[in-house]
């Protein structure tokens, strides 16, 4: 039946119903994925950013969040240039992480 | 009393301390490496959060140490270890013996051009806290010019909570006096956009909160949260920040005239260099490490050696005041166990 | 005897295998290399040099090169005199594969053997030469250090078998050709042997044991050769020609990288040589143990091993047998399945171009400056690159002034050649769009990559260190000499990568002396920082930094001078004293 409107759905990231299997996976083979602290320091100095909106802040985040969709939409622009492993605060080995994330999560 | 204490460092911390031993009856000696007592603070112009003239509390803390002994210029040559006292040469010839050595050593600023890519000793518009403080205090300084000067930037956690850096830990008071420095722009220069680039806010002192609302609410100081990775400089000498605005997930870049890192407290290496001569331990951070962190924090793992001050880990002023207060508590009751 | 035939069958079929692994082109490449005259030539040249006089191992350690040729080319000549006697002697036995080894076994002297003495005398020269190359041997498994090596490799048991067969062969040989010394002739060694012999066993029967014992050593040696280090010998004979020919690293572990795992000889001169070595925990990721751990196939280890290193080469720039550790490492990555694959094709190459481009167009001698993305974090290198520049009137546009395409080189690191291949190609078309006529660099990394697997037609590609070097040979600026002590760091991929040496010390002499580090050029330690290693964290570098920071400031000088921004931003961190890059000290001392 048609009321003429619907229940847009939910927005909200209901975190009971995220996976976490693939995350603990990745947590496995790059444990440094826990100390992003979300300072932005790799987003903003990652020369892929320009060209496809890659951050690796907001690729984290969303793994967490359960949207891997976006994660991988972002990470098929990293060049793996190093300049985030550069710039980390926390020393996070952010090329192996990528690589691993790679590794790990898939396109579809 | 004849009972030798040296007191090492003639910051707030060791004049608080020598202040409060007089009034308790000692004569404390200050060794001061410097050519001046108060530290760091002596190089301020205003303390938060009631914008307290640094020379004020200088000059109280100096008044009360009129009596006491001090060196200036004057180094620690070495420490060793007698029966029950400690064997103090200096550098200007004279050996102390004493049975009690009060560290009021403090902290070193962290040297920002050790943070290459914020440009600090490569572009002529990036400056630190403690120069602007410099430029508060005496108007002289080429880089800050008093006309066009439409945007000022603030880097936060500058040397501090940075593992490249080698500083793992949050130097407390970064945040306040970014804060603070901000709003003094502001009253210099009304017409300036100023932005402060943080990680996270740490506004975890009396009033500092205040001092925050009215940052924002009385001067419109703009918080980005981001740390800034990239500086880079125009054709017109201007500098231009890369961070990114993690709220609304975009890379932000700003052009600004000048652009404040605001240096974090590292460990001083001379404290390090002089705690080493009597085996005194260093903590995981690299401050001195106390007997006990929370209960006795003024000790230190050897008999007769007490810590005051930034030497132990980033303190604001206040803090180290209470502490060398206590630290003079200590020492008094040590004294008197003796007997 | 069947040791020998057992070993001929397996190298053959060896032989065969490899060489069919080899892709199509590869394989007639070798092929052609083999009738042409002057590779051939090459080939027996380098066989003779590398395999039987380890011309190498001289130089490394005089001691070291006298062991191993010693016993391999004593060996050699002992098998080649063995057949001039027998050919002189018997030549009805000469087809007899066996009928050489044990020559003095079957022959009897007589007055036409004794005609030998001269070869007889040679015989047991050759003996004494390998008798001392397998003493030195046992003392270096006890004390490496004397031969220059502080570390050597932990054999395994099968190299343990090996090992104690290669060194009995030849006291066994002695002891045998001594008790028949008398029968079949002999010389200064074997005869005086043969008189002591004699004094106290008299009877010929004692001789049967030890030809025996002989033959045994000599049987299980070549039976376990096959599993045991030794396979480098007879590898390295196919490796050279191979190499002559142009042949290269194209799968991980066919062909040619085959070839190589099982040409190294397990010497643990790579161990030494790896900047990871500084910490104990790490001595078991180098290339020696890449090579084992590849002929055992254990997988988890050899991912772990290539994830690891750093990618300096200086194991591949030291090795005698020429292993190309940071290639075959290379290649291991390039096995991984990854489910996500970058793709740049959105990129639009003419907007990046219009960005930068001043619209001159294309006009001879255009200089376009391609900083790099490291750059970015080193701003004084960009600066101070672009002031002499401008000092000296040159024109240039900057490629990457807002960030550009990264260089592929980091990509192609990860073994992911497909992705790299994709950024070669933007960027290509950006330089092309550009009009230049010059591709300035200051980062190694990208420049290696750039002159390797860039094709730019006519523009060429140099790094700032030859373009000053240049700059100041034609006049275009002139420098002052400070009597500051400066040291120059060999950066990996500016040096070993490129071979670039001689310009950055020329540029570094004009500003002031030059000291050396202790260990410099091809031989200097990477400063810890390289992008080449996947799994290494930051806070294991650090030992590394510190270690590669004492080899340059043995000399004290009183700044460290490096040519990559990585190095720079590297040593800072723990340097003692300035650290700059060459276009500081240039842009500082020039006039």
């Amino acid at each position: 039946m048609d009321f003429g409107f619907g229940i847009a759905p939910s927005s909200t990231i209901n975190l009971d119903k995220v996976d976490n299997a693939r995350f603990g996976q990745l947590h496995n083979a790059e444990p440094d994925v826990y100390k992003c602290m979300a300072c932005g320091s790799c987003s903003s100095t990652c020369p892929a950013g320009r060209f496809s909106g890659m951050s690796l802040r907001k690729v984290i985040l969303a793994l967490q969040r359960g949207k891997e969709k976006e994660a991988v939409k972002m990470l098929k622009g990293c060049m793996l240039c190093g300049k985030c492993s550069m710039v980390c605060p926390r020393g996070i080995n952010t090329r192996h992480l990528i690589l691993s994330i790679c590794r790990i999560y898939n396109e579809d | 009393m004849k009972e030798n204490i040296v007191i090492i460092g003639g910051g707030i911390a060791g004049l608080e301390a020598a202040g409060q031993l007089i009034r308790l009856g000692y004569a404390p000696i200050i060794v001061e490496k410097s050519d001046r007592l108060g530290g760091h603070v002596a190089h301020w112009h205003k303390l938060f959060p009631d914008m307290t003239p640094a020379s004020d509390v200088v000059a109280r803390l100096s008044e009360k140490v009129s009596d006491a002994n001090v060196f200036l210029n004057t180094e620690i040559l070495f420490i060793n270890r007698l029966k029950d006292s400690y064997n103090v040469m200096l550098s200007n010839g004279i050996s102390i013996i004493a049975r009690i050595i009060l560290f009021t050593t403090g902290f070193r600023l962290f040297d920002a051009s050790r943070k290459e890519e914020y440009g600090y000793g490569i572009y002529n518009q990036v400056i630190t806290n403690k120069d602007l403080e410099h430029w508060f205090n005496t108007g002289e300084d080429d880089r800050i010019g008093m006309s066009d000067m439409n945007a000022v930037g603030f880097v936060h956690c500058v040397g501090s909570r940075d593992e490249k850096a080698g500083n793992a830990q949050c130097s407390k008071v970064c945040c306040i006096t970014a804060v603070k420095q901000a709003i003094e722009i502001k009253q210099k220069f009304p017409e300036a956009m100023v932005y402060c680039f943080y990680m996270d806010l740490r506004m975890f002192g009396k009033k500092f909160e205040d001092f925050y609302i009215s940052a924002q609410r009385d001067y419109g100081v703009r918080f980005i949260r981001g740390r800034v990775s990239e500086v880079s400089e125009n054709i017109d000498g201007k500098v231009i920040v890369k961070a990114e605005d993690t709220l609304s997930g975009k890379p932000v870049k700003v052009t600004l005239d000048l652009l404040v890192l605001m240096s974090g407290m590292v460990c001083n290496p001379d404290s390090t260099r002089i705690a080493s001569m009597i085996q005194l331990p260093a903590d995981s951070d690299g401050f001195l490490k106390s007997k006990d962190n929370i209960t006795d924090i003024t000790a230190s793992s050897k008999d007769g050696v007490f810590y005051a001050g930034a030497c132990t880990g980033p303190k604001t002023v206040p803090e180290t005041l209470a502490e060398a207060r206590s630290a003079a508590l200590e020492i008094h009751s040590y004294i008197q166990g003796l007997q | 005897m069947f040791g020998m035939i057992f070993i001929l069958t397996w190298c053959l079929v060896g032989a065969i295998r490899i060489i069919a692994q080899l892709p199509k082109e590869d394989r007639k490449r070798f092929f052609l290399s083999l009738v042409n005259p002057k590779i051939l030539l090459k080939d027996i040249k380098d066989i003779f040099c590398d395999c039987l006089l380890h011309v190498k191992l001289w130089k490394r350690n005089k001691l070291l090169g006298y062991m191993h040729s010693s016993i391999a080319f004593g060996w050699f000549m002992l098998i080649v005199i063995g057949h001039i006697e027998v050919f002189f002697y018997a030549p009805h036995r000469a087809k007899l594969l066996y009928f050489p080894i044990f020559f003095r076994y079957f022959m009897a002297e007589d007055d036409s053997t004794m005609g030998g003495a001269f070869f007889f005398f040679l015989m047991d020269f050759f003996l004494l030469v390998v008798l001392s190359g397998i003493a030195l041997a046992i003392i270096k498994r006890v004390h490496s250090r004397f031969f220059g090596l502080r570390r050597t490799t932990n054999p395994s048991f099968m190299d343990l078998i090996g090992l104690y067969s290669l060194w009995s062969i030849f006291p066994l040989r002695l002891f045998a050709e001594g008790f028949t010394a008398d029968i079949s002739g002999g010389s200064f060694l074997t005869k005086s042997l043969n008189h002591v012999f004699h004094a106290f066993l008299g009877n010929h029967m004692n001789m049967l044991p030890t030809w025996w014992a002989y033959s045994l050593a000599l049987g299980i040696f070549f039976c376990v050769l096959p599993f045991t280090r030794y396979m480098h010998i007879p590898t390295e004979i196919l490796l050279i020609p191979l190499r002559n020919a142009g042949v290269r690293i194209r799968h991980p572990r066919k062909g040619y990288a085959e070839a190589e795992i099982y040409s190294c000889p397990s010497c643990g001169v790579c161990i030494d040589a790896c900047p990871m070595g500084v910490m104990k925990t790490h001595i078991k990721d180098t290339t020696v143990y890449l090579n084992r751990q590849l002929r055992r196939n254990n997988e988890a280890r050899i991912e772990e091993i290539s994830d690891k290193c750093l990618l300096c080469g200086k194991c591949t720039a030291v090795c005698p047998v020429g292993v190309e550790g940071d290639k075959l490492r290379i290649a291991q990555r390039s096995m991984r399945k990854y489910g996500i694959t970058p793709d740049y094709s959105a990129i639009d190459t003419d907007s990046l171009v219009k960005e930068f481009s001043t619209g001159s167009g294309a006009s001879s001698g255009k200089v376009l400056y391609f900083a790099g993305c490291m750059t970015a974090l080193t701003p004084q290198i960009r600066k101070a690159v672009e002031s002499v520049l401008t000092k000296a009137g040159i024109s240039y546009e900057m490629m990457d002034k807002d960030g550009g395409i990264c260089c592929g080189r980091p990509m192609l690191m990860a073994g992911r050649f497909g992705p790299a291949e994709e950024m070669i190609a933007k960027n290509t078309e950006i330089i092309r769009k550009s009009g230049a006529s010059t591709l300035l660099l200051s980062c190694p990394i990208c420049y290696k990559i750039f002159r390797e697997k860039y094709d730019l037609g006519d523009i060429e590609i140099i790094h700032h260190t030859e373009y000053f070097d240049r700059l100041i040979r034609n006049g275009a600026i002139s420098m002052r000499r400070s009597d500051e002590k400066y040291v120059y760091h060999d950066p990996c991929e500016l040096g070993r990568g490129c071979g670039i040496y001689d310009e950055p010390r020329a540029v570094v002499s004009a500003a002031g002396q030059l000291v050396e580090a202790e260990k410099n050029h091809k031989e200097s330690i990477c400063c810890g920082g390289s992008l080449g290693s996947l799994t290494l964290g930051f806070e294991k570098r650090q030992s590394m930094t510190e270690n590669s920071l004492h080899n340059l400031t043995v000399a004290s000088p009183d700044r460290i001078v490096t040519a990559c921004p990585l190095c720079l931003n590297t040593f800072r961190r723990y340097a003692d004293r300035p650290v700059e890059d060459i276009a500081e000290t240039v842009d500082r001392n020039m006039n």
